[in-house]
């Protein structure tokens, strides 16, 4: 029903041209899913967008290319025609719900106003209608909440809202940019099964894009694989997983982890003791406890996975140990010493012991230092080089990230997302700690990206002999990692256990519920039965 | 949203007390009586013109007994009007204040607004670049130029204006209100330029694109009520403005309102119109930045539910 | 073909640093650029004022009383006969001291009193808010007006008083800046590094809390100037002998019918002092905005 030839689109601005879209291809089939693959900056979005003529223009100009949706070129379209054919017969599904829908408008509102316009329906109707809808989609008591506001919602319930309005007018085609990427994996899972049986009960055709493939993986039919704006490879759900043909498919097969880490646990002392850990923070009336009375052991040398979804507390956790928030019952005891008491001077003396890998590489470095006196604070603040000598030891440190030394006075600015977090990777290293906190430190990476920085962080790991503390939302690259892991909600303990027998033998509903939402759990499955 | 209102009424009290205490007290600390100018006054008089204005109490049965008058909406007696009320001046003067206030606020508010809206929809174009230089040119030319710039050009040059007074002749109004009413379109325009280039660039507004409505429906609907919010919210502190402002303008144009009768208190020492007209025009400015508060409060609903909490 | 290796700093290719990045990009808005230059100018011409100025400042020449601009004066002269280039220059060296003392006073309190209340959080931050809250209601011009009555004319009480007003939203903008530079994730390894305090502040939140203070100190000597010209104006600012521009305007105000020029030189001098301001705080504002470098 989609056919769309040889689009290209470029982006033109006073620093040059940037052809985002390169003479790609693709069609979408009625009652079928079909997904589109890409990093970032591969052009997925820019594509699909344009189709409906919502990319910025200028600086985005079409240059060239047909899309045909029901024999008529989108392409073609005047602004008026467009905006008959926009959520009417196309609809789209963005990917942050909290920023998509208008905050000053009621849902009821938002949902309506669509289908008044596109069909003249009357005010009573239209409600009607969107009561139903917001039913279908599984918002309860719909009749009442029609008339709350956005942030009256959580993330998940707001993505059904937008499903719902994107519905509204029973579109044909519904275009779904990353509408699961802002969601927690368990609210993901339901989202993506919400999205599968919508397209089977009404039987419309679905583009879904997506940077992971292992989300789409149990619910695409056709598979297009994008890279720098080309479409590279398109397939079958089968095709694509078990016989990818371009080398660029298969690195992305690759960076889905599948593995888990063997637990080769040699017997060792605890090097950190967390003993009944409460971190509250003041709030207006009740304390918010995002960490309230935790306890486990980290042992030497290994690396301790912490999972849990958002608002868990388990970035809070890793905060307290290092002492960055306050901590305001309980005691952590790092290699015999209780943390939590120690005055300011020896806070700073064990504070070359114990790193903070943080998620976000574009915030955890500061904008105004360059790569070499980034790397050169740590060194020197702790007197582990001195003036002289320190520039050989920030090349060398450089050397051990998988950093260009020729980079060392460049700005952050002035790098990507995967080598600023080898640059945080290396401050973080530069004292030689024993112990680190990785805060999903690959969460904000694109997929391939994701692999290289994890490889990276195993081999360091094992040549420093770190002690690690690895914090994630995303149990699949954990156990990838880790060799134990705890599963926290909020800010509790749910189970402990070995990598393998927690993904082997879970103990809770809760650890069961969140091992069931890994995306592309089918894909895991055959892989573990291949080997 | 009571409470809050309730609330922010409580916060604004100290801040009253503390403009009457200073203003009161900051008077008595100016050099020379208000009477030094008449030379040799008989004692006799001069003891009855102290004990008129209370002036042999001490400082702080003064104080006490002005408060007390305030609690009753009495400003007490000019010192160089005799036989009038501060009550009385301000009553004569405020109208015409107000009234210019209001015809300045509702230029700065109908062009300003206007003509940020026009740049925002289409940013760095004729369409933004036009209306956006006559703003700085409206920031950078102070009321006290433009005004006799409007005044040589529109009243001696075209003679098509009249260049002062009030209600005395028709038109008279339109160059004081524009003069007065300039700098706050130039601040308007450029608030509501940035709000509404703030909110168009929000996802919400390519959600309700990709819902087919057509563009006017999507700024109208959309982006109007997000934008306008910071222009709701600078409307208490430009009444300020407009307040203190409508003193160089109405000494322009010669407009017998407050602001010309402040300033010639100012200069005559008449205290006690100071003193009273000080704290009328500051009980209006606090509440009228209370009103913006609480209007741009409640345009947003996530504000809103926060004040209607309990 | 592998690149000789590199042992040295001084053989890195050179970065660019935000700050080259703003100057490169202030560079190419020509507007902010003229206004530089213009402002540059114009406080050369203000220092030098005494050495430069044509005639003397109390030069009087009753004769020739008001003339129009010619080439013996070349902005004309006012009805006592003295050269009106001198009288703008006189006045233009106190309407931009006023502008920028007085943002200098502003700024010093505005800095150190929302550095302190951001660093610092919890109920002394809440309290010394509250305080600028309620110090912000007040209505200020009316108090300054009141200062000025009650305490005659003084130069010094104006920089002060029109300090005290300027400082509040400084003291703001500063705050928010110190929060949200505390919150950002550098910050926070800087502490887990083990960085004293005082180097943390220094080098981490005070080069990246620049930025917006000098783009609003660009644009608060404006409003200060316009300050100053107003009370001026209303007579109730700079007082005779001294002069300043908003003096000058408002005598050129009362004769403007037969000698616009004594409207127009020094309106002319205090529109094109708050062009430049305005353009160059406004091309500041875009060249230091650190979001947009990363696109």
């Amino acid at each position: 029903m989609l056919k769309v030839q040889n689009l290209s689109i470029s982006f033109v601005t006073r620093i040059g041209v940037n052809k985002a879209v390169d003479n790609v291809s693709f069609s979408v089939e009625p009652g079928k899913i079909t997904a589109i693959i890409g990093e970032s900056g591969s052009g997925k979005s820019v594509a699909c967008c344009s189709l409906l003529g919502l990319i910025p223009s200028p600086p985005g100009i079409i240059e060239n290319g047909r899309a045909l949706f029901d024999g008529i070129d989108l392409l073609k379209l005047s602004e008026a025609q467009l905006q008959k054919i926009r959520g009417s017969d196309i609809a789209m599904v963005f990917q942050d719900p909290m920023t998509c829908l208008n905050p000053y408008m009621t849902i009821g509102d938002q949902l309506t106003e669509s289908l008044r316009y596109h069909q003249k329906a009357r005010r009573k109707e239209a409600r009607q209608r969107a009561v139903e809808l917001l039913q279908e989609v599984g918002i309860r008591e719909p009749a009442s909440t029609i008339d709350d506001y956005p942030h009256q919602f959580s993330g998940g319930m707001r993505q059904r809202v937008m499903i719902a309005m994107a519905l509204i007018n029973e579109p044909k085609l519904l275009i779904a940019d990353e509408p699961t990427t802002a969601l927690d994996v368990t609210i993901q899972s339901q989202i993506l099964q919400l999205l599968a049986d919508i397209q089977k009960q009404r039987n419309i055709g679905i583009l879904f894009i997506s940077h992971d493939l292992a989300v789409i993986a149990d619910i695409a039919d056709q598979i297009i694989v994008m890279q720098e704006g080309k479409v590279v490879e398109t397939g079958t759900r089968s095709d694509i997983f078990h016989n990818p043909q371009h080398l660029y498919t298969r690195k992305l097969l690759a960076a889905i982890p599948t593995d888990c880490k063997q637990a080769t646990l040699p017997k060792s002392e605890p090097l950190i003791e967390i003993r009944d850990l409460c971190t509250w923070f003041q709030r207006d009336k009740a304390p918010l406890k995002a960490v309230d009375g935790v306890s486990f052991d980290i042992y030497r040398g290994e690396v301790l996975g912490l999972v849990g979804e958002s608002g868990s507390g388990k970035s809070t956790i890793g905060r307290s140990i290092l002492r960055l928030v306050n901590v305001t019952r309980g005691q952590v005891i790092f290699d015999g010493l209780n943390i939590t008491a120690l005055g300011p001077r020896e806070l700073k003396k064990l504070r070359s012991r114990m790193q903070f890998i943080f998620q976000d590489p574009f915030a955890s470095l500061n904008p105004r230092m360059t790569v070499y006196e980034t790397l050169a604070e740590p060194l020197l603040l702790h007197g582990i080089e001195d003036r002289s000598t320190v520039s050989t030891s920030v090349l060398r440190l450089m050397d051990n990230v998988g950093l260009a030394r020729s980079f060392a006075r460049k700005y952050p600015h002035e790098f990507s997302g995967g080598q600023r977090q080898r640059i945080a990777i290396g401050r973080a290293l530069a004292t030689r700690p024993e112990f680190v906190v990785a805060d999903e430190p690959v969460s904000a990476l694109d997929v391939t990206i994701q692999a290289q920085i994890l490889t990276l962080m195993q081999e360091l790991g094992r040549e420093y002999g770190l002690t690690m503390l690895f914090i994630s939302h995303d149990l699949a690259v954990v156990r990838q990692l880790a060799d134990r892991i705890v599963v926290l909600q909020a800010g509790k303990v749910v189970e402990q256990a070995s990598s393998v027998n927690l993904f082997s033998q879970p103990q809770t509903t809760y650890t069961r519920q969140l091992l069931q939402s890994i995306p592309g759990r089918g894909l895991l499955k055959s892989k573990i039965a291949h080997d | 949203m009571w409470r809050f209102i309730g609330f922010r009424m409580l916060q604004a009290i100290p801040v009253l007390l503390v403009v009457i205490t200073v203003t009161f007290f900051l008077i008595r600390l100016a050099p020379g009586g208000p009477f030094d100018s008449e030379k040799a006054v008989i004692p006799e008089v001069q003891a009855a013109l102290e004990a008129q204005y209370r002036l042999n109490l001490t400082l702080f049965q003064q104080y006490a007994s002005y408060l007390g008058d305030l609690s009753h909406g009495n400003l007490g007696p000019s010192f160089k009007y005799p036989g009038r009320s501060v009550n009385e001046l301000i009553a004569a003067g405020f109208p015409v204040t107000a009234e210019l206030a209001f015809y300045a606020l509702l230029v700065a508010l109908v062009i300003g607004g206007i003509a940020g809206v026009v740049a925002s929809l289409k940013p760095n174009s004729v369409q933004d670049y036009i209306p956006m230089s006559v703003a700085m040119i409206g920031i950078c030319m102070p009321s006290l130029l433009l005004g006799p710039i409007l005044i040589l050009i529109f009243g001696i040059y075209l003679d098509w204006l009249p260049v002062s007074g009030w209600n005395d002749s028709p038109g008279d109004k339109i160059l004081p209100a524009v003069t007065l009413g300039s700098a706050y379109a130039a601040y308007i325009a450029r608030l509501s330029r940035a709000g509404m280039l703030e909110v168009m660039s929000q996802d919400y507004i390519r959600t309700a694109r990709a819902k087919g409505l057509p563009e006017w429906q999507v700024i109208s609907r959309h982006a109007l009520r997000g934008g306008m919010i910071p222009v709701i919210a600078f409307l208490g502190p430009a009444f300020a403005g407009l307040l203190s402002g409508s003193f160089v303008v109405e000494t322009i144009f010669q407009i017998p309102g407050l602001g010309r009768f402040y300033v010639q208190a100012a200069f005559n020492r008449d205290y006690t119109m100071i003193l009273g007209s000080t704290i009328f025009l500051a009980t209006l400015i606090v509440f009228f930045n209370l009103l913006s508060d609480i209007v741009a409060a409640w345009m947003n609903p996530r504000l809103r539910d926060k004040l209607r909490a309990p | 073909m592998t690149a000789p290796t590199i042992s040295d700093l001084a053989q890195t290719e050179q970065g660019t640093s935000l700050w080259q990045d703003a100057w490169l990009r202030l560079r190419r808005n020509r507007l902010a650029l003229i206004g530089l230059i213009i402002l540059i100018l114009f406080i050369f011409i203000a220092a030098a004022t005494p050495w430069i100025a044509p005639y003397g400042y109390a030069q009087q020449n009753l004769e020739l009383g008001a003339s129009p601009p010619s080439a013996a004066h070349w902005l004309g002269t006012d009805i006592f006969g003295r050269d009106l280039l001198t009288q703008i220059m006189f006045g233009g060296r106190i309407s931009l001291a006023v502008g920028f003392i007085a943002t200098a006073v502003a700024l010093l309190i505005g800095i150190t009193w929302g550095a302190v209340a951001g660093y610092m959080g919890g109920r002394l931050d809440a309290a010394m808010m509250r305080l600028v809250d309620i110090i912000y209601a007040l209505p200020f011009m009316i108090f300054i007006i009141l200062l000025m009555v009650i305490f005659g004319r003084n130069m010094l009480l104006l920089f002060l008083a029109i300090g005290a007003v300027e400082w509040l939203t400084m003291a703001r903008i500063m705050r928010s800046q110190v929060q949200s530079l505390r919150q950002q994730e550098f910050v926070e390894a800087a502490v887990s590094l083990g960085l004293p305090t005082v180097t943390i502040i220094r080098r981490h939140l005070i080069p990246n809390a620049l930025g917006p203070i000098i783009v609003y100190t660009t644009l608060t000597v404006p409003s200060v100037m316009l300050l100053e010209a107003f009370l001026s104006f209303l007579g109730l600012g700079v007082q005779p002998p001294e002069t300043s521009w908003g003096l000058l305007i408002s005598y050129g105000a009362e004769s403007m019918e037969e000698y616009p020029w004594l409207l127009f030189f020094p309106g002319l001098a205090l529109t094109l002092t708050l062009f430049s301001l305005n353009f160059l705080g406004d091309g500041l504002r875009d060249a230091l905005d650190v979001r947009s470098a990363k696109d």
